[in-house]
């Protein structure tokens, strides 16, 4: 078991358990906010984004598709705007227009574009590839004082860490503005809180999760992430930290669980290969959302007693 | 070019034919029951129940290969895809009544689950023996490349079913979409209406897979209702017009795919949709971005134009851009001076803003509501009646 599973799934497990807080954490205020379906949205966008990132550099690193995956985000939230303002539709709809339209020509950009070697498809796009970040370096959990080996980690694992590290931190440094914005935007108003500041920065914070998760695990795992398991936790506890925190724990839960029986589930059943790890995440984590609807202590929405903020 | 011709005219083969039409037919359907949903704002959520097909999509296909027969008939897979997005609907229905949760958070953790246990299952196909030859990838974004004529024939059929399911249900699905309160007083059962409604979009999505795939389906209920919304208010116009505008953009997008290699399908259809949505936005008469745009120049012109004029009257010197408004108008040479017609403008647009103080003394405020804009005159502002009540008033 040792030396074995540090190289194969030590390296993408932790990236899969960081890369779910990481979504998780702004999804608490995203939910509360009633802005679920962002998430559905920029993880679509990116698509063009990183396509257009790779036909101007020429390759696939980290940096230009970052990039590019943030100015699609943010040009899709220009479009959402103005389609919402001329078209007088709905913002769901809005948002359903722009990112259908921009993830279709990133699909058609991506087809016609000749990628050569690139690892870059729609279903990677989709599905993610987390069984593939493996640490081949690696001999056994020692590995794990050696600095040599520690230097060929997957890129991916450091760049979650940051990712979920910045996100915990901006959560700690802007909880009361956060707290007090998402719950009731007219009282932090007369405090003096910039209501329409917070509220960017939660979808800009939301989106760069989005964007460094998309590229090590898919935008599955991004989707469910941000829903699944501050949905679950609301349904735990009506006291916000108490929710967030329960999110984290689903959500490191939903990756861990998910990782194990997508790689070892068919095996038990007497199978010989792996299911998708993404796939299987995302399922975790709506059944867990689906026992918390069916007996979570605070699921349903009049609680005597109870202030309810939403 | 002369085989895009080819295409748009159904002369690429009989297959090719049915696809287009197949695609055009779907386009009508989703077009004109997706303009009912988006009234209703209640669009995303077939993008849960297109999403929630795949599961269901997998299973047909191993049920169908486990019972010795071949996976991919179109029909047995659009079966499962149907039951299963039947399925995420009840989900998210349940999620949304039952629990605290809000609707989106009700579709986004539809749509993300369904979808990872239908990726699961993709794996488990992709591994046996027979799987690679499964091509369910194909519906993830859509495909019409190969495919066989009772498909084809299938597509057109359902198309054509969901279609004459909008015509039969449009008079309750408008009562409902358009003011709940009213049609539940009427005794239309809303739950049940919204339920059909709902119900016939995934049906749609279900007919469509093959065509524009599970991840862009929704495109093609909400781009041709958002784009039929710029041209009329009326709610029978913008649902028959998101039908035309469905349908074309199924037709043409499809022959487009079909003219060169790697055009896939269900991108090339939802482009050609986006395409008339954007120009809609822009060219629109009335409510397009250059009509609302030159219509805010025109008034502005209007506004400086009146401040001239009382300028000229209470003999003040115009403000710069005033005067380069009168001038615009010929009531101004350029050294500045009022010309004759200018001095006689004046005048009249004196003698229009006194009737407008009497008017807003003796008219009741709401009478005056939106009319009361600083620029038209009291003339055109005002039913004759009152009109001639400001008039006797003030003589």
């Amino acid at each position: 078991m040792g030396e074995e599973f540090v190289r194969f799934s030590l390296a993408p497990l932790l990236i899969g358990v960081l890369a779910a807080m990481a979504c998780a954490l702004p999804g608490n205020f995203l939910l509360l906010r009633r802005q679920a379906m962002i998430g559905d949205a920029i993880s679509h966008v990116v698509l063009p984004g990183i396509v257009v990132a790779f036909l101007l550099t020429g390759s696939v690193t980290t940096w230009p598709m970052m990039l590019g995956a943030l100015g699609a985000a943010a040009l899709s939230a220009v479009l959402i705007e103005l389609v919402r303002r001329f078209g007088r539709v709905e913002p769901g709809a809005a948002m359903g227009v722009v990112f259908t339209t921009l993830f279709a020509l990133g699909v058609l950009m991506l087809e016609r574009a000749n990628l050569g070697r690139a690892h870059l498809d729609v279903q990677h796009a989709l599905y993610g590839n987390l069984e593939s970040l493996m640490w081949l370096r690696s001999s056994g959990w020692s590995s794990l004082l050696d600095p040599q080996a520690l230097a060929r980690l997957p890129e991916e694992l450091p760049r979650m860490a940051g990712v979920a590290g910045l996100m915990g931190l901006l959560t700690l440094v802007f909880w009361r503005p956060l707290k007090i914005a998402s719950f009731d935007e007219g009282f932090a108003r007369s405090l003096g809180i910039p209501v329409r500041g917070v509220s960017f920065g939660i979808v800009l914070a939301a989106a760069a999760a989005c964007v460094a998760a998309f590229d090590a695990v898919g935008s599955i795992i991004v989707i469910a992430m941000l829903v699944c398991p501050p949905a679950t936790a609301r349904l735990m506890t009506d006291r916000l930290s108490t929710q967030v925190w329960l999110s984290l724990g689903f959500a490191a839960f939903a990756a861990t669980a998910g990782y194990v029986l997508a790689g070892y589930g068919p095996i038990w059943l007497g199978g010989e290969h792996a299911v998708s790890a993404a796939g299987m995440i995302a399922t975790v984590a709506g059944l867990t959302l689906g026992i918390a609807a069916l007996c979570g202590p605070h699921r349903r929405r009049d609680e005597a007693g109870e202030s309810q903020p939403l | 070019m002369e085989i895009l011709l080819q295409a748009l005219t159904l002369q690429l083969g009989h297959n090719a034919t049915l696809a287009t039409l197949g695609a055009g037919m779907f386009g009508l359907a989703a077009g004109a029951s997706g303009a009912f949903l988006v009234l209703r704002k209640r669009s995303l959520v077939s993008d849960a129940m297109a999403h929630a097909t795949l599961p269901g999509l997998a299973l047909a296909f191993l049920i169908m290969a486990a019972l010795g027969g071949d996976g991919r008939g179109l029909a047995g897979l659009m079966f499962g895809s149907a039951v299963s997005a039947a399925l995420g609907l009840l989900a998210v229905d349940w999620l949304t009544r039952r629990t605290r949760l809000t609707e989106d958070a009700a579709i986004g953790a539809v749509l993300a689950s369904f979808f990872g246990f239908g990726v699961v299952l993709m794996t488990v196909i992709q591994t046996l023996p027979f799987g690679h030859q499964a091509g369910l990838e194909s519906f993830l974004i859509g495909s019409t490349a190969g495919m066989l004529r009772a498909d084809g024939l299938t597509i057109l059929v359902g198309g054509a079913g969901a279609l004459i399911l909008t015509f039969l249900l449009r008079r309750p699905m408008t009562l409902v979409a358009f003011d709940p309160e009213y049609a539940a007083a009427s005794g239309v059962k809303v739950r049940r209406i919204d339920l059909a409604m709902m119900a016939l979009a995934g049906g749609i999505m279900v007919v469509g897979l093959k065509i524009v795939g599970l991840v862009l389906a929704v495109a093609m209920l909400i781009l041709p209702a958002a784009a039929a919304r710029f041209w009329t208010d009326r709610v029978e116009r913008v649902v028959w017009g998101a039908g035309l505008i469905g349908g074309a953009s199924g037709f043409v997008g499809t022959a487009l795919s079909a003219v060169a290699p790697r055009l896939p399908t269900g991108p090339m259809v939802v482009l050609t949709a986006a395409a008339i949505f954007f120009l809609s936005m822009i060219l629109a008469p009335g409510r397009g971005a250059l009509a609302v745009w030159s219509a805010r120049r025109g008034f502005g012109r209007k506004l400086r134009l009146r401040a001239g004029l009382l300028a000229l009257a209470e003999g003040r010197a115009p403000s710069a851009e005033a005067l380069a408004a009168l001038r615009r108008a010929g009531f101004a040479s350029a050294a500045g001076e009022a010309t004759e017609a200018g001095r006689k403008a004046a005048r009249e647009a004196a003698e229009d803003e006194s009737l407008w103080a009497r008017a807003r003394e003796i008219l009741p405020p709401e009478a005056l509501t939106g009319r009361d804009d600083g620029a038209t005159p009291l003339r055109a502002a005002l039913t004759p009646d009152e009109w001639s009540l400001v008039k006797g008033a003030s003589a």
